[in-house]
């Protein structure tokens, strides 16, 4: 275990970047969904890092990374069923397509 | 440069260039399949810091169930706007530079603590992290609480998502 804990952080942010990048410039709904999930596992690897470099004896970094996942979960099975159901009924995936509740 | 660091940096680049196709590839079913890359990149980060019942639940749970599911949602919307028209908004650049400052501060911030320069120690003598995983989320004084709040909230999740997803019955 020589990588220093920096490697770990720096890799967690280029990941995160990657994931909001794709969130904020792809047009497809299900692709935004696709980067919030780069982003939860950036979140994740982060988590698991400072647990196992600072106290690996403290679970609490682990717990919180299986709390991720359970969120994780949940997040995408809502947001896809959304998307059908939205899919469904207007006939678009497009998220600037979804304006009805624009003011 | 040691046989680990070159391990990490092999397992950070197919993260990185799994994730970047991710949010590039035009199509969507592709962009899926690059996930379950990098997805399986994290997972092998977890094996390396010994994490192993998190590398598991990442291969089942992400790939096995999240990373499906994608696929079937792209499956079932993939008539729309296959091939037709861009990917990305037209004014992709502000996102690409918005990332790229919160990467470079984030860098120069991880970079300016000494901290976090230092190597790992080795796992204390004598400890289990599954058996020590397995206690924290079920002992009353440790972690049982959110964690069965975590499992109301995937329950109730689930049993909404089925409810938006049924149509309307005829």
């Amino acid at each position: 275990m020589s990588v220093p804990l920096s490697w770990y952080l720096i890799l967690a942010a280029a990941l995160f970047s990657i994931g909001l990048f794709g969130v904020l410039s792809r047009k497809n709904a299900i692709a935004i969904l696709l980067g919030v999930e780069l982003m939860l596992n950036a979140v994740n690897i982060n988590l698991v890092a400072f647990w196992r470099y600072l106290d690996p004896s403290q679970m609490g970094g682990q717990v919180f990374a299986v709390i991720v996942f359970a969120v994780a979960a949940a997040e995408v099975a809502v947001g896809l069923a959304l998307i059908i159901s939205v899919y469904r009924r207007r006939k678009t995936v497009v998220a600037d397509e979804i304006d009805l509740m624009k003011w | 440069m040691t046989a680990d660091r070159i391990i990490f940096i092999l397992c950070a680049a197919l993260i990185l260039a799994s994730g970047l196709m991710v949010v590039i590839t035009r199509k969507l079913i592709h962009a899926a399949l690059w996930l379950v890359a990098a997805l399986f990149g994290v997972a092998i980060l977890y094996a390396i810091l010994q994490a192993s019942f998190l590398a598991v639940v990442q291969v089942v749970v992400y790939i096995g169930a999240i990373a499906i599911l994608f696929i079937f949602a792209v499956m079932l919307t993939r008539r729309e706007m296959l091939d037709k028209g861009a990917q990305t908004r037209s004014n992709w650049w502000l996102p690409a530079l918005l990332g790229f400052l919160i990467l470079v501060g984030l860098v120069f911030l991880i970079l300016g603590q000494p901290a976090f320069a230092q190597p790992a120690a080795a796992l204390p003598a004598g400890i289990d992290t599954l058996r020590s995983l397995g206690t924290a989320l079920i002992s009353p004084d440790a972690y049982v609480l959110p964690f069965e709040v975590a499992s109301v909230l995937l329950l109730a999740a689930l049993v909404g998502a089925v409810y938006i997803a049924t149509g309307k019955k005829e």
